[in-house]
């Protein structure tokens, strides 16, 4: 689905949701990822992926949006792991702390196994 | 030919005009010479402010007002600088209580404010006579246009 400058595809496969966000994650945006993240948290899978390598720009509600899910997500037992940060979206991680908040994996490869 | 040294931007309190504005933004920041660290930095801290007048100021309804004025600024003692003038007529937050909160608190939200004063050298909130708020928030080059620093 595509809302603003931002598209959500998902991959379902083993118990892993891989979810690649492309564009831009801004306030018009992180409404429609926030629903798009609920459901996922009601699938329940055991790890989600969060591809975040088309993702251009992100700003605190994006990062916001994504703590709730992390939130939800642990709560059901589940797990998320961030990857393909290009340096201006990880440099928002990092100033926000949320760096070590989050399990970062470089590739979606390395994330299936952290 | 030489680029604006100003932007004045007239907005409404509409999400969707955000992207625009970045984009606006970005391509005034590069004219006047600042490298592509420095660019994305002014244009998040503008995106962050904004969305705090309409989520906050405006409780995100859509039809208020929102100026956005961008210029050159020359400082004797810092240089050479880019200055970014926010106001709104949205409800007055006590100045007290606009600070970033505790990064180890972690929950969504709040983040805004912090992320303003991360990535800019200055940012002044004020009551404006009559209603709303203003914000200056200040950049300036450091060590010249291609190795800009952080706040």
């Amino acid at each position: 689905m595509s809302e603003g400058n931002l598209t959500i595809r998902m991959e379902t496969a083993g118990g892993v949701e891989v979810v690649a966000l492309s564009g831009e994650v801004d306030m018009r945006a992180s409404p429609a990822l926030r629903s798009e993240l609920l459901g996922v948290v009601e699938r329940r899978p055991a790890r989600t992926i969060l591809d975040l390598s088309g993702t251009s720009y992100i700003d605190s509600s994006g990062v916001g949006t994504l703590v709730e899910f992390k939130r939800k997500i642990e709560r059901v037992g589940g797990r998320v792991v961030l990857t393909g940060m290009q340096h201006r979206v990880r440099s928002v991680f990092e100033i926000t702390k949320l760096d070590r908040f989050f399990a970062i994996a470089e590739s979606v490869e390395e994330a299936r196994r952290l | 030919m030489s680029s604006a040294t100003e932007l004045t931007l007239a907005l409404t309190s509409d999400v969707r005009e955000l992207p625009a504005v970045r984009d606006r933004l970005r391509g005034f920041a590069r004219g006047l010479g600042w490298n592509e660290h420095d660019v994305a930095d002014i244009v998040l801290a503008a995106d962050e402010a904004l969305t705090n007048v309409i989520r906050h100021g405006y409780e995100s309804q859509p039809a208020h007002e929102i100026h956005l004025h961008a210029r050159r600024t020359q400082d004797a003692a810092r240089g050479e600088g880019l200055e970014i003038v926010i106001r709104d007529r949205a409800r007055q937050v006590p100045l007290d209580k606009i600070c970033g909160r505790d990064l180890d608190d972690i929950r969504p939200g709040g983040l805004g404010v912090h992320l303003i004063r991360s990535l800019m050298n200055e940012a002044h909130y004020s009551h404006r006579e009559g209603g709303g708020m203003e914000l200056v928030m200040r950049k300036f080059r450091v060590g010249g246009a291609d190795c800009g620093g952080r706040a």
